[in-house]
Order: structure tokens, then C-alpha cells, then sequence
């Protein structure tokens, strides 16, 4: 027994150094997802984030047939490489809308001329309140929600060609 | 060679990441009227923790978006609501990860019991050392 007892620091050393290599070959997955998947849009209200275009508010999203909220910004990279993957999608017929968080009317207008407009709605959330409010944790960030107003899915970081089956996917079972 | 660049592409753009022109939020940085109140804001903003630097909490980082939380805690907290409020709101939609205090649930109770068994097991190690010495 004590022969025994004598080697139990050395296995807590040894399952402490296993314990952290593993961590260090795997590292955590760090998104934060929101944990409002399922559940209904929390009310909100912004106004356009560019002249002549339309705000968005939560009681848009309850239209009857899905939609998608893209939350982006002027001046975020990645939402740069996502633009084009964003026209394809409404090619495919996805209604997507915008947050277009912390941004001015001008670069909006600008990144959109840029780098193509798939938006039928565009609010402006200058504080990031409803970015907050969504449980969204970062620039670009999509959900889908469905005809009555829940939250379907959220999709984490610039999509990618390879995500798209897998959005199309969600929008189909969202209708 | 496209993905090279692709990869290349995202490792520059990482550090742009969170970085608008706007200025911060107006109660980002400044104090609330009330020092009560004010008191019960960074009190929460210290247990908060920010989305984008993970390790830091609202209070300690300057990142935009802890910016705009801090901004939201003082609006909340200033239009009456109790702070366990605000952290519900935030738990709501982030999960417990958000708030530095984890709660007292079955998933949980390892954590809060480690401290206890480690103590225990600390006394029943010195015990035995300090039996051997005497003996």
C-alpha cells in the first residue's frame, strides 16, 4: 500500500504534464456561441445605415419567410472575403439583411460600391448594442431566422466556400 | 499556393480584426453621475468577461467591444436595473463563460469543491510527515 502511495505524485505530475500537452496540441475552441439559437430575436430597432436604404428592426424578421442577418462592418477584413460568398447566397435566393456595427454612413456606401450589396435591409448599430444583444461575440457573424422570428442558426467568423452547402442546408430547413 | 495566400490573408488581417473609426461608446470611459451607481457598474464590469481578448475582463481591456459592454453595463445599471440583472441578460445570450463568477450547479461543483479537497489532501500529506519526524 504505502509502496504504492509513494508513487501517487508522481502520477498526478504525470497526468498534470499529459493534461497540458494535450491542451497545448489541442487548443480550446474559442468562439462563444449565442445562446439564442432557438429561440426568438430580442426586440430591437436601428435606423438605416446608409441614406436611402431601409433600417431593421426585429419585427422584419418575422415576416413569414426566413431571413438572414449578416452582421458586419466597413472596416472588418475578413467581412471583405465574405462579400462574395454573401452575392452567392442571394443568388440562391437568401433574403439577407445587415448590422452593420460601429460604422459611418459613407464607409458603408463605400464598402458595399466596393465589394457588392447583397442587403435588403441595413441598420446601423453604432455601439454594438444589438450585436450585444444577439449574443454575437465579432465581425462577421450570420444567423438565420426563421418566418416567425427564431433564431435557427448562427454561423461564426467569414464564410467560406466550403460552409455553404451547410447554410443553404439551414435555410432550407428554416422555411 | 491560393490557400498560402488565403492563410497569409487572414494573419495579417487578424490584428484589424476589432478596430472601427468610431470613437467609443459615450459610457465606455466616462463615470456615471451617481457614484453609487457607478460603484455597482465597474464592481460588475470587473466580473464580466470580454468577448474578444478572453482572459481580460470589461473593466481591464481596451478592446472596442469591451468598450461597448462597459457602455451597456453603466446604460443598464443607470435606467435602474440591478447589476445580477445585467449579468443574467448577458448570461442569457453568452452563456456562463461571460461572467467571471460561475454558479453553484451540479456541472460546477468539482470547481468549487477543488480548493477544499486539495486542502484536505495538503493536511493528510503534512500529517503523515510530521508522524514520521516525531516517530
Amino acid at each position: 500500500m504505502s509502496k504504492f502511495l509513494r508513487f501517487v505524485p508522481l502520477l498526478v505530475l504525470a497526468a498534470f504534464v499529459f493534461a497540458v500537452a494535450w491542451r497545448l496540441s489541442k487548443p480550446a475552441d474559442e468562439e462563444i456561441p449565442s445562446q439564442l439559437v432557438g429561440r426568438p430575436v430580442p426586440a430591437f430597432t436601428l435606423a438605416p445605415a446608409m441614406p436611402g436604404r431601409l433600417g431593421l428592426a426585429a419585427s422584419d424578421l418575422a415576416s413569414g419567410q426566413p431571413r438572414m442577418i449578416n452582421v458586419f462592418a466597413s472596416w472588418c477584413v475578413p467581412c471583405i472575403a465574405e462579400a462574395p460568398l454573401l452575392m452567392e447566397l442571394k443568388r440562391a435566393g437568401v433574403a439577407i439583411d445587415a448590422v452593420a456595427v460601429r460604422d459611418r454612413p459613407e464607409d458603408v456606401a463605400e464598402f458595399l460600391a466596393r465589394h457588392g450589396d447583397p442587403f435588403v435591409r441595413i441598420g446601423s448599430d453604432p455601439e454594438s448594442r444589438v450585436q450585444l444583444a444577439l449574443g454575437s461575440s465579432g465581425v462577421p457573424e450570420s444567423f438565420i431566422v426563421d418566418g416567425r422570428g427564431v433564431i435557427r442558426y448562427q454561423h461564426m467568423g467569414p464564410i467560406e466556400p466550403g460552409d455553404l452547402p451547410a447554410i443553404l442546408r439551414e435555410w432550407e430547413a428554416a422555411k | 499556393m491560393k490557400q498560402l495566400a488565403f492563410a497569409i490573408t487572414l494573419a495579417v488581417a487578424a490584428p484589424a480584426w476589432a478596430d472601427s473609426d468610431l470613437p467609443p461608446a459615450r459610457w465606455a470611459n466616462e463615470q456615471l453621475p451617481d457614484a453609487r451607481q457607478e460603484a455597482q457598474a465597474k464592481a460588475l464590469m470587473e466580473e464580466l468577461r470580454c468577448l474578444v481578448c478572453q482572459g481580460q475582463s470589461i473593466a481591464d481591456s481596451d478592446a472596442e467591444m469591451a468598450g461597448d459592454m462597459r457602455a451597456l453595463v453603466r446604460q443598464r445599471i443607470a435606467a435602474g436595473e440591478r447589476p445580477e440583472q445585467v449579468r443574467a441578460w448577458l448570461i442569457q445570450r453568452y452563456g456562463n463563460w461571460v461572467s467571471y463568477r460561475p454558479p453553484v450547479e451540479p456541472v460546477t461543483w468539482p470547481l468549487w469543491a477543488a480548493p477544499l479537497l486539495l486542502l484536505l489532501a495538503g493536511a493528510w500529506l503534512l500529517r503523515k510527515r510530521l508522524v514520521r519526524r516525531r516517530g
